[in-house]
Order: structure tokens, then sequence, then C-alpha cells
């Protein structure tokens, strides 16, 4: 790979000054709030900076949710490949064991 | 002027595509979208066939301004993905796309359910071969169960018109509504084609399952028709309007810890329809002009979406985003298509998305849905977090997977780019898509208010993003299968019908046995009293010799019979 030719990214830098260019951007769109007479149609939309918090925790309390479902939805990849077989990784919540006795019959 | 319905041409051309091949095969493929766009852009509204079968007018080809939208973009649709699949040969393929397509387009000129049941149906048994066309076991299996919850669908659909037929003594697709058992029916139907909560696992199940051509045609057609149907027939219903916010929230969850990126996209396909079906619940002129809109667009974009991850399958060969990443070094292009694709999903100003989505959030609001509107808010965050962050980055961005893949042949870069200008241009200039719409509403996205509160929107939950994946709290690609309610017809239901019957048989395999035993015991005892009483009556005749008199007499007795005839 040493001889490979270098990318954008490849570089910290460039990763960096896209960081500060979202960060720089996020400033402004506040700033902007103050400056831009809205006329809003809900009086949610009059608190200070709603569709930025908004946005933000939204998308934090989706991800973390979504973060904590794994522990209960997440299977081997193929869980669903090998019906009926016993070497599927167990979770508690769901009785695999009974399709063996089951299989046997 | 002869008026053709716009499925014929699909029709013929998918015939004359089976008999031939190679180039002409392309060409005929090629020019029947374009031939039948310019025929359906000359044909007036109205009904244009319409004939008597029993007691029931059937009207086969009937236009106007909603049949319309989704004619135009059916087309367009169809063209694209004709272009994205130019390098395909795969004759099963290639006729199921046309058919497929034609089928759609039958569908949304239907002007009574008998019609509407008969493409309802076709959409089924036609696609399912672009998921066959995988021709892997894991693909035939989803396929089937594909086919089976469409033709449910379809059934059910057929028995609502049957009530509906008997309830208003017409079979005419009109203003449905949910009265008496047609209406539930017809709405279940609908509902299970238009992937409501719950009945929404074939789509994620099958979609990524299919070829890498098959799913851009499929992304397009079923679920539009579906979104079509309910506008026809349920404007204003309002549970419609809590059934799509529910469709908007729950699939991005799924979505964020998806690992197969095509699968992704199918989750996000159903929080883009959630948007559509609550602009019909809501029902005002507005309301339904997003719907439309929206579906218009989504056909375009998710399109584009689709096109850009099958590039990516079809270079690498590979679509799990734990496989992936690093891919713009490489594939520059189609890292780019796809960024336009994911703007416009998540509705930047500018792009496509944002012109129609926001028609849908602005009449939540006006009629009072707060609630709603709230969600559909978390569900656009949602939506630019996982169509629009996660897919490029964990493709194209993301840890350096090593894999050096090259940009897709030349025709899969036409066809994105080709979505990708669309995209734009109607994001720039909605004025034309507007001028389509059923309803005439002068509705104009782009006010200060409204763009800087949707940048503002997004810009955070990029930055959400960004922190959460600085702060390694983002969850990882892994290797995964995650459960949804296919768990319950996949693992649950087949888990409790083997228990059921191995608890059957064995209940079964002990009755004979104690059965069985018994029997023993009774022969025995018989057999020790028969003894008894044979050795009285018959000491050393055996049993054979009885037999054998019993033989004689009944042989002379019929010997008797003739003579005395």
């Amino acid at each position: 790979m040493g001889s490979e030719k270098k990318y954008f990214f490849d570089n910290p830098k460039n990763v960096k000054r896209i960081l500060y260019f979202l960060y720089g951007s996020c400033v402004l769109l506040l700033a902007l709030d103050f400056v831009i007479h809205r006329h809003v149609v809900h009086k949610w939309e009059n608190l200070l900076g709603f569709y930025p918090l908004y946005g933000f925790i939204g998308c934090v309390i989706l991800v973390l949710v979504a973060k904590w479902m794994r522990t209960f939805l997440m299977r081997s990849e193929d869980y669903y490949a090998n019906e009926g077989k016993s070497d599927i990784d167990e979770k508690p919540g769901i009785d695999i064991k009974k399709n063996n006795e089951g299989g046997g019959a | 002027m002869l008026e053709i319905p716009p499925f014929l041409p699909f029709f013929i051309g998918a015939l004359v595509a089976a008999m031939t091949r190679g180039v002409l095969r392309n060409v005929i493929m090629l020019a029947t979208p374009i031939l039948s766009a310019l025929h359906l852009w000359m044909v007036p509204e109205g009904i244009h066939l319409q004939f008597t079968f029993f007691d029931y007018q059937l009207t086969p080809y009937r236009a106007d301004k909603l049949s319309f939208m989704f004619g135009y973009v059916f087309h367009i649709a169809a063209f694209i993905a004709i272009i994205y699949s130019l390098h395909v040969r795969d004759t099963m393929q290639q006729v199921a796309a046309m058919m497929y397509a034609g089928s759609g387009l039958g569908a949304v000129f239907a002007g009574d359910l008998l019609t509407l049941f008969v493409f309802w149906e076709l959409l089924a048994f036609t696609s399912v071969f672009l998921i066959w066309a995988r021709r892997t076991q894991r693909s035939y299996v989803a396929g089937m169960r594909y086919l089976i919850i469409q033709v449910l669908s379809g059934v059910i659909l057929l028995a609502g018109t049957l009530f509906y037929a008997a309830e208003n003594g017409s079979l005419e697709f009109g203003h449905i509504g949910l009265e008496g058992i047609s209406g539930w029916l017809i709405f279940i139907a609908f509902g299970i084609k238009c992937a409501f909560p719950m009945a929404h696992n074939w789509l994620t199940d099958a979609y990524p399952e299919a070829t890498v051509t098959g799913t851009v045609f499929l992304s397009a057609f079923t679920t539009k028709v579906a979104v079509y149907a309910l506008a026809r027939g349920y404007p204003g219903t309002e549970l419609l309007v809590y059934i799509g916010a529910a469709m908007t929230c729950f699939p991005i969850f799924f979505a964020v810890i998806e690992n197969d990126l095509r699968r992704v996209l199918a989750y996000s396909l159903i929080n883009q329809v959630g948007f559509m079906v609550v602009g019909i619940g809501i029902g005002t002129a507005l309301a339904i002009n997003g719907a439309v809109s929206h579906a218009f667009n989504d056909v375009i974009f998710k399109g584009l979406l689709f096109m850009s991850m099958g590039a990516v399958l079809h270079m690498t060969g590979r679509i799990n985003g734990s496989d992936l990443g690093g891919l713009y070094k490489t594939m520059p292009k189609t890292t780019v298509l796809c960024i336009v694709g994911a703007a416009s999903i998540s509705a930047f100003p500018l792009f496509s998305g944002f012109v129609s989505k926001s028609m849908v959030m602005s009449a939540a609001l006006e009629e009072g849905f707060d609630w709603i509107w709230l969600m559909l808010l978390f569900a656009s965050a949602g939506v630019f977090h996982h169509a629009g962050i996660k897919i490029p980055y964990f493709a194209f961005f993301a840890h350096d997977s090593g894999i050096r893949a090259s940009d897709p042949p030349n025709n899969m870069l036409l066809a994105m780019l080709i979505a990708a200008v669309l995209c734009i241009a109607i994001g720039v200039y909605p004025s034309a898509l507007y001028s389509l719409l059923p309803y005439d509403t002068g509705y104009n996205p782009y006010d200060a208010t409204h763009v800087l509160a949707q940048t503002q929107l997004l810009f955070f939950s990029a930055l959400a993003f960004v922190w959460l994946n600085l702060r390694g709290m983002y969850p990882p690609e892994l290797r995964s299968t995650n459960l949804d309610v296919d768990w319950i017809y996949r693992r649950a239901f087949p888990l409790a019908l083997q228990n059921m019957f191995s608890f059957i048989w064995k209940v079964d395999h002990a009755l004979r046995q104690a059965f069985l035993v018994r029997l023993d015991l009774y022969l025995a005892f018989l057999s020790q009293r028969n003894k008894g009483i044979s050795r009285l009556l018959s000491r050393t005749y055996p049993a054979g010799s009885m037999v054998m008199w019993v033989a004689v007499i009944l042989a002379t007795y019929l010997f008797l019979s003739f003579i005395t005839h």
C-alpha cells in the first residue's frame, strides 16, 4: 500500500477541514435565527434554536435507541439460513432449544 | 385519435424483446418507454376505453391528472432502469422488467376495480422474476415469501372488489372510504402493498435479494402503485395519517443498525412512503399534492440510490457496510451521484425531496396535526441520518476496506446521471413538477423561513452524526441479521407448527402404542377363549378346509342359478 496514490481523505488535514466547515456552517445557521425574520406557523417554532436542537437531539436519540435495539434484535448473519439447525447463537428471550427437540420427532 | 392503453406498448415490447437479442433487443427496450411516453403526453384526460362485462361497466383505460402523474414517472423510471440494465444478458429478467413496468402503468390507468385487480396480480407475478433472477437459494425463498404476500394482497383485493360490487352495484374505482366490509378489505389489500407497519417485511426481505438491476425496477413500481391506489380510494382517511407517521418513524431505527446497504434503502423506502401516506390521510389539496409529488420524486431519487448501491454491488460483489469503505478513491463518479441521491432524499434545499416533502409537512401543521408534524420532523432528521449520511459514508468513506473497484460501466453511470440531473432540476425549478399536480395551490417551498429551518435541521443532524462518531458512540456496522416482524412468519410460526406437530406425533404415537398393547391383550384373551370353543366344535379340521367347503357350496349355488335362468 506504500506506493499507492494518496487520496483526498488520506490526509487527516482534509478531514479536519470538512469538519471545521460543518462546525462553521452550524454556528452560522444558528446565528441566522437572529437575523432572518421568520413567519412561523407553530408556537414551538418560536423557540430559539428549535430546529437545530430538535435535529441534534433527535438523531442522538435515534442512534442510541437503535443501538439499544441491537441488544435484543441482533442475531448471527445466517440466523435464517440454517433454519431448524442447532448452530444458531442463542440469545435470551427466544427459545431455540425447543426447535431441536421438535426436529428430532 | 386512437388511444393506446399505456401498458400495451410495454407488453408488446416485452414480447418482441423475448424474441430478439443483442443490440436489437436493447434498442427495442429503450424505444418502448420513449415512444409510449410521447404518446401518453398527447393523450387528453378522460375515459378512453370502456366496455360492459356481464352487468358491470369495465374501464381499463381512464386518464386524469392523478394517473398521468404516476404514468409519467413510471415512464421515466422504466427508461432510467432500462438504461441501467443495458449490459444485462438475461431474457427472463429483461422480459419480466418490461412486463412489470407495463403492469404498473396498467394499474394506475385502471378505471375499475377488476382491471386494477388484474394488474395488481400481474405486478406480483412479473416482479418476482426480478428476485429469482439472482438465481440463489436465498433469493428463491425470499421471492417465494414475496410472492405469497403479494398474491395474498391481490386475493384480498378481489374479495373486497366482490363485496364492493355487491354493496354499490358498480366496479368503478373512485373514492372508496372505510365503509362496509369492502372498504376495509380493499384498504387492507392496498396496505399490504404499501408496506404498512406489520405488513412491511416483504419489502425489506425481498428487495435486497433481487438482482442489481431488478431492485431498481422494484423500488419504482409496486409501492407507488399502492400509494396511487390509496390516493384515489382513501384521500382524507384520518387513520392513514397515523399509519403513515408510524411508517416514517419505525424503519429508521432498523435502518441505523442494518448492515446490508440495500436493505437500509429498503427501510428508508418505507419511511418515504410514510410521508406520502400521511399526505393522503390529511387529504387537503396541499397534502395530496405533496404526497403525489413526493411519490414522483421518490421514484427518481430512491432509484438513484438503489442504482448507486447496485453499482457498488456490481463492481465489488459486496453490499454489507462492514465489508465496504473507502470506495470514493476509485469510484468517484458513483460517489458523487450517490451523494446527489442522498441529498435529495434528505430534502436539502435545491434538491427534489425538499420541494415535495415540505408540502406534506406544511399541510400537517396547517391541519393541526402537531404531534404528527413532530414525528415527521424527527423522521426527516432520521432519514438524513441513515440514507443521507450512512449510505454514502459506509460505502464510499469510513475505514478503507482496501477494495479498489472502478466506476461501473457507462450505461449504469448514464442512468444514474439522468436521475441525478432530474433530482437537481426538480429541486431548482419545482414549477415544472407542480404544473403536473392534481391541484393548484400556489405553494412556494423556497421562502426564507422554510429553507433556514430545513437547513438547520439537517446540519445539526450531521453534527450529531459527527459527534457520535468522534465519541465512538456510533454503532459499528456488524455482520448480523436483525429481527423484525418477519420473524413471526419465518421463525415463530414454523417453530410453533413444528412443535405442535411433534407434540401431535408424540401423542399419536403414545395412543397407538397403548392401543396396540390393549389389542394384543384382547387377542390373547380371545384366542385363549377360542381355543376352548374350537376344540369343542372342530377338533381336527383345519380352518382352511372349512373355507374350501364354503366356496364349494357357493359355487354350486351359482351354478344352479345359471341353470334355472
